[in-house]
């Protein structure tokens, strides 16, 4: 490119998007997964992740999660983790419960910075994995803006 | 001292589970936003919550930058008796903030 050329170009260079941080991505979220689970498999069912499917502002997302159960010392959810899958973490919060926690539930609000989908992984006392996935649309991004 | 909200069912009955919700003031600076001078301006976020009463725990989050600003946490809980539930937020740069709230059974 002559001088002149690249003088011409250069609003054409302005309008690049800036370099993006790292993101999560499928794998890293398999991952975070994995290290949640051990390895144990995990089947899709019985816990219920509420998340609007449509998301205006990712900067607030309201987000709940419930799963059955009579939170009994013998029987039990342990614990909840959300994963995302495309924010520059995978995870998002995990929750402990014990059986004073009376129903094994938890609403919040995350960001969201594009969209993509979340998995929520609830752990039962007798060593069972259950899981559901949202897939939630975002018009503005989180994280990413100054 | 961060603002807090908490609130408590005015009704609670032994052995059925309530749901408590709680908003603490905090600006949950997510580590990724540039700070205008080409770097990024550090993480400083709640890390952990735990809710116990009367020295049990009830409830514990762990929290990612991925979690709003302000955070808002509802769990639930349930108890055979009045007693103290104790609240606990944990962060970044030795955050750490405490609120305790007379459970009582009706």
């Amino acid at each position: 490119m002559t001088p002149r050329r690249l003088i011409l170009a250069s609003p054409a260079l302005l309008l690049l998007p800036p370099p993006q941080p790292a993101r999560a991505s499928a794998e890293a979220m398999a991952a975070a997964l994995r290290a949640f689970t051990g390895g144990a498999a995990v089947t899709p069912g019985r816990v219920t992740l509420d998340i609007s499917p449509l998301v205006e502002n990712g900067n607030t997302v309201p987000l709940s999660v419930i799963m059955p159960s009579p939170m009994t010392q013998a029987e039990h959810v342990r614990a909840i983790a959300i994963f995302n899958e495309r924010n520059p973490q995978p995870h998002v919060v995990t929750a402990r419960f014990s059986p004073h926690s009376g129903q094994a539930m938890l609403a919040t609000n995350i960001r969201l910075a594009t969209s993509q989908t979340i998995v929520a992984v609830a752990a039962l006392s007798d060593g069972s994995f259950w899981s559901d996935s949202a897939q939630v649309i975002v018009t503005l991004a989180a994280c990413l803006e100054g | 001292m961060a603002r807090v909200l908490i609130n408590i069912p005015r009704q609670i009955r032994a052995g059925e589970s309530f749901a408590i919700r709680t908003l603490i003031q905090h600006g949950m600076e997510s580590g990724y936003r540039p700070d205008g001078a080409g770097g990024v301006l550090a993480r400083d976020i709640i890390t952990s919550f735990t809710a116990s009463f009367e020295g049990e725990e009830v409830f514990g989050l762990e929290l990612s930058p991925a979690v709003a600003a302000n955070p808002f946490i509802t769990f639930s809980m349930r108890v055979q008796g009045s007693g103290m539930l104790r609240l606990r937020w944990r962060g970044d740069g030795g955050f750490d903030q405490s609120e305790v709230r007379q459970i009582t059974v009706t």
